[in-house]
């Protein structure tokens, strides 16, 4: 298990004070103005030899990202824009620090903006989390109060924190999409190029971080990019928020070092999974955009980026969803892909039809109504959408149902049979539409 | 995708004009974005529309936000069809957005919607006292407490159907009622097992400031061997070929897993040590040596001297003052992909 002093969220549980006080109490802005006397290039540096990888789902590296933002501004304003839009399924993490340790990310947000040469910050909060908007904004009212951040602050660097609220977007997730709804506009991805980096928010250079790869920086400067990198396994490094669901004994968020195995993150800190370990039917092991695993393939496999990209999968939001051999496989995906169906903005035709014609076929498959040949028809179908939309929404509709097929095949088939089989059964009398 | 239309027109209120609250309320959000771009506002307004208008979002309530803005109406119509939040009916008093994605309904989110069609009946129908409506949403983030409801702005987590009913009843006959938890958790923690954070040095303020003694050693003059510093185990004999004198401590990391090792303290987890003990999940070093043996030479020297080189991709394009050169080699340790991943060329493409 990781050592408490190596977690980076001490108030995770929010058992103690969200406040100004008691967050510098726990080592929040603590030394922030030495951190950047060290300067711009010391800190995106250290924030690459860190090693971090986005929180966010896609896992490109932190540092590395920041350092496309232009050196010089040509004139334009330079913008951070925090991505607290957390709908993934599974995820709920960015709630907690914002809610509990905010302090954390607002110190991120000002180390994150001196990095990039912004001198604002806009946090897009989700339209849902009202509590977690009103105890954010409390936190940004008391750095204000206390001259950390604002026009005239203690740090020599002037800096303003925004909170922006959604309306319960899913898509507004997706960077472009983000900036876009924060302009003020549907929510609707951007082509890109042009990269944020270059063209974002308003026209101008952007960066979109996700909430926990800011709320880590402060820390990882002060503790060193080789603290950071000494936890975990080669390039999956550092410490994670896993979001676990599902059916354990006790579902909970909590911090670990990345690439601890499945089983030992259940057993330590969830009690075990429903029923024993023989009852482990299959894990979404990173928010519902991912394909499953299997229980035999995921019980001793480290929880890191890389092994479960091995496995097919992908670590996302390392939001872990764990069904039980009770779980109605095809009726889970299912529902899942009626989320992308809900989800989808509409915007590229292969994601608004395809994502409806998937949920509705697998539907039916999750009763039994169909013919076999609609197996291999619906992966056909769900590689004609993946890859061939505009943002990624498309490739998260198809990969949960290629990872269906691929490990529950017979699953499908067996329904298909029952149905055959029972003399009272109708007639398919709905065509995949 | 849902479709998504305004009320019919004999719901639609005659009027809408924004209370002395709501246009406050507009300016103070208004001031948040650069001048002309006041469009950005619009998500904002619509919410506090909402909220005067009674839970929903009235034809002229849009309206009146367009003129607000300076907008064009069907710029303020498409966003307000757009996002699922603003409802474009009347809601009951208590509106209750029920969560019934795929983690939700795995710790039993179908009772729950068994106990809202019962007493409730179906979406989206105001119960006759005003009282109730649901509504059927997608995930809404607080999975690890599930299943759960938000009931207008506040979150009602580890429901039961027991535990729900009591909460609606509680509801309907204006007993206060508990938000968050209705199981006694405080967050997310795991329940009545909580066995991280318990260290009361991380909350006492002892922890403060014990990370600028990295700051401070680095400050000495930089000699050689520095690429031995993230190795726990050289400083013992380097030391004693160096004056110690003015040397505060060799090359710890303030407090890292390599160190409590050292002091004998349990550092990390024995399994992951296995792991990292099993050849076959080791660092490739081999790669990283070789680059490691070019710069090292010089850095006795001069620092400068490596960009000359352009070899060695991790390097900071621009050094910086302060900035060993022991740097550099602890950085590589971090991971095993970057030399791959900084290619300068992304940069200037994106």
């Amino acid at each position: 298990m990781l050592h408490d002093r190596d977690r980076i969220f001490t108030n995770l549980y929010g058992f103690h004070s969200a406040s100004l006080d008691a967050a510098k109490m726990r080592g929040a802005w603590d030394g922030t103005k030495f951190l950047l006397e060290k300067g711009r290039d010391w800190i995106v540096d250290e924030m690459k030899a860190s090693g971090l990888r986005g929180r966010g789902g896609a896992g490109f590296p932190t540092g590395l990202k920041w350092s496309f933002m232009p050196k010089q501004s040509d004139g334009r304003p330079h913008y951070l824009v925090v991505n607290a839009d957390e709908s993934e399924p599974g995820t709920c993490k960015d709630r907690e620090i914002m809610r509990n340790d905010p302090h954390l990310l607002i110190e991120g947000c000002l180390i994150a903006s001196f990095a990039m040469g912004a001198h604002a910050a806009y946090i897009y909060i989700r339209g849902e989390y009202v509590a977690e908007k009103h105890a954010l904004q409390r936190a940004v009212d008391e750095a204000y109060a206390a001259k950390l951040i604002g026009k005239d602050n203690a740090h020599g660097y002037p800096f303003d924190v925004y909170v922006h609220h959604g309306a319960g977007a899913y898509i507004c997730g997706e960077e472009t999409a983000l900036i876009e709804s924060l302009e003020g506009k549907k929510g609707m991805p951007r082509l890109k190029p042009p990269f944020p980096a270059n063209m974002g928010l308003y026209g101008c250079p952007t960066t979109v971080n996700n909430v926990e790869s800011i709320a880590v920086a402060g820390t990882i400067l002060r503790r060193g990019a080789s603290w950071f990198s000494s936890i975990g396994r080669p390039n999956n490094v550092g410490t994670k928020l896993f979001c676990v669901s599902g059916h354990v004994n006790k579902p909970c968020n909590v911090e670990e070092a990345m690439g601890l195995t499945f089983r030992e993150l259940i057993d330590t800190h969830c009690g075990g999974i429903r029923g024993g370990w023989d009852n482990l039917l299959a894990v979404i092991p990173g928010g519902s955009s991912v394909p499953v695993v299997p229980a035999d393939q995921i019980i001793d496999a480290p929880m890191d980026f890389d092994t479960l990209r091995g496995l097919r999968s992908g670590l996302g939001t390392a939001a872990v969803i764990v069904m039980d051999k009770s779980t109605d496989i095809v009726r889970a995906i299912a529902r899942i892909s009626y989320f992308y169906k809900h989800e989808s903005c509409g915007q590229c035709t292969p994601c608004r039809e395809g994502t409806g014609w998937m949920w509705r076929v697998l539907n039916r498959m999750a009763e039994g109504r169909a013919q076999k040949r609609e197996i291999d028809m619906l992966l056909e179908v769900s590689t004609q959408i993946e890859g061939h939309t505009i943002c990624a929404l498309g490739d998260a509709a198809a990969w949960p149902v290629q990872g269906l097929i691929r490990h529950f095949r017979h699953e499908i088939e067996k329904r298909i049979d029952d149905y055959a089989a029972n003399p009272h059964s109708e007639s398919v009398m709905i065509a995949a539409e | 995708m849902a479709v998504r239309k305004l009320a019919p027109e004999e719901l639609q209120p005659e009027s809408f004009v924004f209370s002395p609250d709501t246009e406050a309320f507009a300016e103070q959000q208004i001031a948040k974005y650069p001048p002309g771009r006041q469009a950005s506002a619009v998500i904002p307004l619509l919410w506090k529309a909402q909220e005067q208008a009674g839970g929903w979002l009235p034809r002229k309530a849009i309206e009146a936000v367009a003129t607000r803005l300076d907008m064009p109406f069907i710029r303020v119509m498409e966003v307000a069809t757009f996002y699922t939040m603003f409802n474009l009916e009347p809601v009951g008093k208590y509106f209750i957005q029920f969560c019934g994605t795929t983690p939700c309904v795995l710790r039993g989110a179908g009772d729950i919607r068994q106990v809202l069609e019962k007493r409730i009946g179906d979406q989206n129908h105001v119960t006759a006292d005003g009282n109730f409506s649901w509504l059927e949403v997608e995930c809404l983030g607080a999975c690890c407490n599930a299943p759960m409801v938000q009931i207008n702005d506040d979150y009602y987590e580890d429901l039961t159907p027991e535990n729900f009913e009591k909460l609606l009843d509680d509801l309907a006959a204006g007993r206060p009622v508990k938000k968050g938890s209705q199981i006694g958790r405080n967050t997310s923690e795991p329940f009545e097992a909580v066995n991280t954070l318990q260290d009361p040095s991380l909350y006492d303020g002892s922890q403060i400031g014990t990370w600028r003694k990295r700051f401070e050693e680095q400050a000495q003059p930089a000699g050689t061997g520095e690429a031995a510093a993230a190795v726990a185990s050289v400083p013992q004999e380097a030391k004693a070929a160096k004056p110690t004198a003015g040397r505060p401590i060799e090359s710890e990391v303030a407090d890292t897993p390599a160190e409590r090792a050292k002091k004998g303290e349990a550092p990390v987890n024995p399994v992951d040590q296995k792991e990292a003990a099993d050849p076959s999940r080791a660092t490739k070093v081999e790669p990283r040596t070789e680059d490691a043996a070019k710069p090292a030479p010089q850095s006795g020297k001069s620092y400068v001297a490596s960009p000359g080189g352009g070899a060695t991709p991790t390097s900071p394009t621009t050094p910086n003052a302060g900035t060993p050169p022991g740097q550099s080699e602890t950085r590589r340790d971090g991971s095993e992909s970057k030399p791959g991943v900084v290619v300068d060329k992304d940069n200037k493409t994106s």
